[in-house]
């Protein structure tokens, strides 16, 4: 495939990789399309994380090419990755705040560090990004005060806060209660349209996924299984595909655990 | 056999840590000297790692120094040479019981402490966020704690001696009647600047140094689970305590052997 970088913001070929001799990608193709939501789904521990790893130069695949803006990522710690990561914003699974900061010295962190911008512009920066996710009067709050629903909209003002090109959602809906997963559904969709952002969402929650995404990507044994619309996902014929988007007990991935035979085990006895 | 492979094992491992840490060592002075530009990050580890355990420092050397005032008097009075206690007491501290004590109090109070915190950075993706924003955390989080740390020490190592010197000074004053005068004088005549003060001095740069490289690389290295925190945080304590004392040995043969 080719992918321009006028219509993708992100494209992967033949991607390869391995944490020490535990393969996890084995020729990984996709592209993430400029100023959509794109989706990447699959089974934990298939490997969604490294991919965000990798895409942010903090991991270097073993072979294939990775571009981002039309440049190739290199994970050596140079001044031409630190650029790029400025393009970046990436809301972590676990939010990753500071802990001995609080609301609005978090957001302002990466303004303080990598800019030389004066406290009053930083203000205006923090406080317009607060209130983009509705938190501008929980700007003295610590960190621990913070519900888990609110801790990730922090996280995310700080991911937005240098005006990114795209943002990575790593697992976005793991532990939040109702309201709290309408309010993060509905924000990252509005900042996406609102900041023209281009947006990556790694997720195993289908229904969540299908519900925000203008194209999906599902991910199986290191590699892409399907991808589309989440109609088309939905409609997949593929067994495999369909166990997975419907959340089926079983089928091509087994209920059981491979053993050997039951009467057999309990004779042993 | 199996004995043999374990032991080739245990060799390797150990290889690779200590290759490892050399490197971290590396980007870690780096790091060090670039947070002398920014001293209020500075200033705040000298908080968290320093003052912090003073308390700790000050109380230790305080009995400390009142037992070497009884056993001292205990042994001198069999000579009458219990004019002698002052010197014998500054001479304990300053060369040895000083620097070691209060680097192995260090590494118990501000190295575990240090592992813990980084480890923890690093289990709730701390650090990998700061990747993210284009911030170094070996700059920005490695660098002022190391300076801090090679600061801290020698400051809580004088103030060990110190505290100790006054309680060798209670004890042989107020329990045995020793005149404070001869106490003092003892101390003025028979210790040396050079080979005694300064030398002590080196000593604890050089276990401060010790104690924050391990607490900071086994905290930056630390799997990130419960179960790695913890067991990098026993390591940092059990690791700088043998370094620390066997470099003191190294030390103190090349300082005061002739
Ligand atoms: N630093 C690491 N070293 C070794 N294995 C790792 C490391 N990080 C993740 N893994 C393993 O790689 C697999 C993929 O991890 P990850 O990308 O986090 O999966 P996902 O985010 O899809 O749940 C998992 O089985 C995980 O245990
Ligand atoms: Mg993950």
């Amino acid at each position: 495939m080719q992918y321009t970088s006028e219509d993708f913001i992100v494209s992967a070929s033949d991607i390869h990789f391995a944490y020490r001799n535990r393969p996890i990608f084995d020729g990984l193709n996709l592209a993430i399309p400029r100023g959509k939501v794109t989706v990447i789904m699959g089974p934990s521990g298939c490997g969604k994380s490294t991919f965000l790893g990798l895409l942010g130069g903090r991991l270097a695949p073993t072979s294939g090419s990775l571009e981002f803006d039309g440049q190739p990522v290199l994970a050596k710690p140079s001044a031409s990755l630190y650029k790029m990561r400025r393009k970046m914003g990436m809301l972590f699974q676990q939010n990753a705040l500071l802990t001995d900061l609080n609301v609005f010295d978090n957001v302002a962190f990466p303004l303080r560090e990598t800019t030389e911008l004066q406290e009053p512009l930083i203000r205006i920066q923090v406080l317009t990004k607060l209130e983009m996710v509705g938190l501008r009067g929980a700007g003295d709050m610590q960190i621990s005060e913070l519900s888990g629903g609110m801790a990730r909209r922090v996280a995310l003002a700080r991911a937005i806060v240098l005006d990114p090109l795209i943002v990575m959602y790593d697992e976005p809906f793991v532990g939040l209660d109702p309201i709290s997963m309408g309010i993060i559904l509905k924000l990252i969709r509005n900042l996406n349209d609102a900041l023209n952002l281009t947006s990556i969402v790694v997720t195993h929650d289908v229904k969540e996924g299908c519900e925000i995404a203008d194209y999906m990507y599902l991910l199986d044994r290191g590699r892409v299984s399907a991808h589309g619309t989440p109609d088309q996902m939905l409609m997949h014929e593929d067994p495999a595909i369909e166990q997975f988007m419907k959340g089926l007990s079983d089928g091509p991935v087994r209920f059981h655990y491979p053993a050997r035979d039951y009467l057999e085990d309990l004779q042993d006895i | 056999m199996d004995l043999v492979a374990k032991l080739g094992r245990q060799g390797i491992n150990f290889t690779i840590h200590l290759g490892s840490s050399l490197l971290f060592l590396g980007s870690a002075l780096k790091g060090a000297a670039a947070s002398f530009s920014r001293s209020r990050l500075i200033i705040e580890q000298l908080y968290a790692v320093g003052v912090l355990t003073m308390l700790i420092t000050v109380v230790s050397g305080l009995f400390v120094g009142m037992v070497l005032g009884l056993q001292g008097y205990y042994q001198l009075v069999n000579f009458s040479a219990e004019s002698n206690l002052g010197l014998i007491v500054a001479l304990s501290l300053v060369r040895e019981l000083g620097p070691v004590l209060s680097a192995l109090l260090f590494a118990g109070r501000a190295g575990s402490a240090l592992t813990a915190e980084i480890g923890l950075m690093k289990a709730t993706e701390q650090l990998a966020a700061m990747e993210m924003m284009a911030i170094d955390p070996i700059k920005r989080i490695i660098g002022p704690r190391f300076v801090a740390g090679i600061i801290s020490l020698p400051i809580l190592a004088a103030l060990f001696s110190a505290i100790g010197i006054l309680g060798g000074y209670l004890v042989g004053h107020g329990q045995f009647g020793i005149d404070s005068g001869v106490y003092w004088h003892s101390m003025q005549s028979g210790v040396d600047l050079v080979k005694d003060v300064l030398n002590g001095v080196i000593k604890s740069i050089v276990f401060g140094f010790i104690v924050v490289w391990i607490a900071l690389y086994e905290g930056y290295n630390s799997p990130p689970t419960s179960e790695g925190i913890s067991r990098a945080t026993t390591r940092t304590v059990v690791w700088s305590s043998l370094t620390v004392l066997s470099s003191d040995y190294l030390l103190t043969a090349l300082m005061f052997g002739e």
